[in-house]
């Protein structure tokens, strides 16, 4: 990772914006297309400005229609655009599902490699908005499932910046899921240069040597308040922040796990099917006997994703996570 | 025999009710929203009152409906209740979704509404779906779906299109044509002059008509539902209107600019319609502003019921997943909420 001493004190959704406008200046071509991100900057504003700066030709105002921007962006980026469409919400992905899957992810297996198909889409995922269903929910499971995509889940400004550019460059599709709860929860220092996060790579955020706490997005920060409410406790959590969900790093995992022998899994995802369970055969299938304890995951819950008021029952928080640590701890 | 018979003069004030119902309900849930009270989001369907009425006026109380994220207008429009609405969109339990679907997914299988919806375009393929249950149980019912000019865009709307004309079906397809897609003018998403210019792909009838003048919705679907009925296939009608109010609530809307507001709203559907009846003789000014008030009474009265009304219980989120219950659903109600009432445990999730 390359460092410079000017530094800005950005949100994860100015850190979008910021990595989309670094990549455009640099590649010009670098397209941003979707629905309201040219004129109107985004529903979300991740794209605002870059319409003023790259006109038309660069920041492309799309029609309603998700199957038709994916399945466009397949063949921009066949033939040597480098597409960054945006999914108002990642609930509306499914519509272009069919292109994700079919084309996105397999064009290049299927052609032995002689098509690729880079393309970084991105899309807000997650609750906590007091919206139900399409608008709140946590699907990245479907995505990970799906062998040729890359799936990244940034947590921090200063990591979206940096693995929104390394996806941009990456010669494969990556899905890039913002958690839009805490698209301006916080802010944090992120470099005013290009620099680059890769892909692939899990960040310990805590050390600790009680149990192992994997998470990613915005179940971050709850895991983290729940980890230094603990130490007071006297319980040492490690916290591991994964940032991407496939390829997982399974090396930061096992060893992870191997020291702690303890392993709690926070996501908001229906439970059933989700990453938590891959994190729990990985360690199952590579550090069995390490093993103090069963692995606990402290997730959402199969059913749509409810309206606001059961929306706090449904989303882990620090007290529940606490909960799930200590069962770990305690076995 | 249509919902509303607006060749009379109960039919008419009827109608112009209706519409007063939707405006005074939107304008209050737009303030309640913005008052932090309703959760979400909310899309107004503020200034399109003349389409929703018109056409449910000229359905039967049996015919289907879909809806569209901006679906309010709509579901009163088909005789839904704003009381049980509004509860809907607190997400309280006595709403018409249990408080499950919130503002973007009422639905009342008595009243036909097939529901609201969250995902633009997705309800023009139920349409088809419900026409061709009519069809086939030989039903005297059509299924009318509301789009609006984005949804035209999404491929789902125009397979369903050409299922609906290849099979003749008793559908009808509605664009409501309120010139944005969201944020963006309906002329950078569409080639057409006319979106009603669609039907030609599917050689089925297709008309655009002045979507701010209930009188001309109205004929345009009676129409379209005798073609229906007399097993002629679906009709595609463009009904020309204006969002007054953003996309949704709290919409900056930099695409657009005030006169063009201003020129729409003084085509207002509610108030032209009123001042044709007063010309007519049909009602007085004074009886037009009391049965304002009127409606702005019960509209706060069902808010004030939604405001009031119990909130779902948290095990109710496991409920209706299944017509029997899995084994992981049931697991997780029985252990869904704390002793001291607070987030649910994760003992043996």
């Amino acid at each position: 990772m390359s460092t410079t001493s000017q530094t800005q004190n950005l949100t994860l959704v100015q850190a979008v914006r910021d990595g989309l406008y670094t990549e455009m200046s640099a590649d010009e071509d670098v397209i941003v297309m979707g629905e309201d991100v040219g004129k109107n900057g985004g529903v979300f504003r991740a794209t605002e400005g870059l319409w003023e700066e790259f006109g038309d030709d660069r920041v492309i105002d799309t029609p309603l229609a998700e199957s038709g921007i994916v399945g466009t962006a397949v063949g921009m980026a066949a033939y040597g655009l480098k597409p960054v469409p945006e999914m108002q919400f990642s609930g509306f992905m499914y519509p272009a599902f069919d292109q994700i899957v079919s084309h996105v992810a397999r064009l290049r297996n299927r052609s032995r490699g002689r098509f690729t198909c880079p393309m970084v889409i991105r899309a807000p995922y997650g609750g906590g908005i007091r919206a139900p269903e399409h608008h709140s929910e946590s699907k990245e499971a479907f995505y990970a499932h799906e062998a040729g995509l890359k799936v990244v889940i940034p947590s921090t400004p200063h990591d979206t910046k940096g693995l929104l550019i390394s996806a941009i460059r990456d010669p494969d599709p990556v899905i890039f899921l913002e958690p839009k709860l805490i698209y301006r929860a916080f802010r944090g220092d992120v470099p005013e240069a290009e620099y680059t996060v890769p892909i692939g790579e899990a960040v310990t955020r805590r050390e600790g040597s009680d149990v192992s706490v994997f998470t990613y997005g915005a179940m971050s920060r709850p895991t983290m308040e729940a980890a230094e409410e603990l130490a007071e406790e006297g319980v040492d959590c490690e916290v591991i922040d994964l940032r991407t969900i496939s390829p997982l790093d399974r090396d930061a995992i096992i060893s992870s796990f191997k020291k702690t022998g303890r392993a709690v899994v926070v996501n908001e995802a229906p439970k059933t099917g989700s990453i938590a369970a891959e994190i729990t055969a990985i360690v199952q299938e590579e550090a069995l006997l390490y093993q103090e304890a069963p692995v606990k995951r402290v997730s959402g819950f199969d059913v749509p994703y409810p309206l606001y008021a059961l929306e706090d029952y449904y989303l882990p928080n620090a007290a529940r996570i606490k909960e799930g640590i200590m069962e770990t701890v305690e076995f | 025999m249509v919902s509303i018979d607006i060749e009379t003069e109960d039919g008419q004030k009827e109608a112009l009710r209706r519409m007063m119902l939707i405006r005074s309900f939107d304008d209050t849930a737009g303030t309640l929203f913005a008052d932090g009270e309703i959760p979400g989001f909310v899309h107004l369907y503020i200034g399109e009152e003349g389409v929703g009425v018109g056409a449910c006026a000229a359905l039967e109380p049996d015919d289907y409906i879909t809806s569209t994220h901006r679906g309010h207008g709509h579901c009163i429009a088909k005789g839904l209740e704003p009381q049980s609405m509004m509860a809907e969109l607190y997400g309280k339990r006595d709403g018409y979704c249990n408080g499950k679907g919130g503002s973007m997914h009422i639905a009342d299988v008595d009243a036909g509404m097939l529901g609201a919806n969250g995902i633009v375009g997705a309800g023009p393929p139920l349409a088809t779906g419900a026409a061709l249950s009519a069809a086939q149980k030989d039903e005297d019912r059509v299924a009318l779906a509301f789009f609006g000019d984005g949804a035209v865009a999404q491929g789902q709307v125009h397979e369903a299109i050409n299922l609906a004309a290849t099979w003749d079906l008793p559908a009808i397809f509605l664009v409501e044509n309120n010139q944005f897609g969201e944020g963006t003018p309906v002329e950078k998403q569409h080639n057409l002059e006319n979106l009603s210019e669609t039907a030609e792909a599917y050689d089925i009838p297709g008309f655009t008509i002045d979507g701010m003048d209930i009188t001309a919705v109205y004929e345009a679907v009676q129409e379209a539902r005798e073609r229906a009925r007399n097993g002629d296939g679906p009709t595609f009608i463009e009904a020309d209107t204006y969002r007054f109010r953003g996309h949704f609530e709290g919409d900056q809307q930099p695409y657009r600019e005030d006169d063009d507001i201003q020129e729409w709203q003084s085509r207002c559907p509610i108030d032209s319609f009123a001042s044709r009846l007063v010309d007519a003789g049909v009602m007085t000014d004074d009886e037009v502003e009391s049965l304002r008030a009127e409606v702005d009474e019960e509209i706060a009265a069902a808010a004030e019921y939604a405001q009031n009304a119990d909130e779902p219980d948290p095990t109710e989120a496991y409920d209706d997943m299944y017509a029997v219950s899995v084994p992981e659903l049931t697991m997780f109600a029985g252990r869904s909420v704390r002793a001291d009432g607070g987030s649910p445990t994760n003992t043996d999730q």
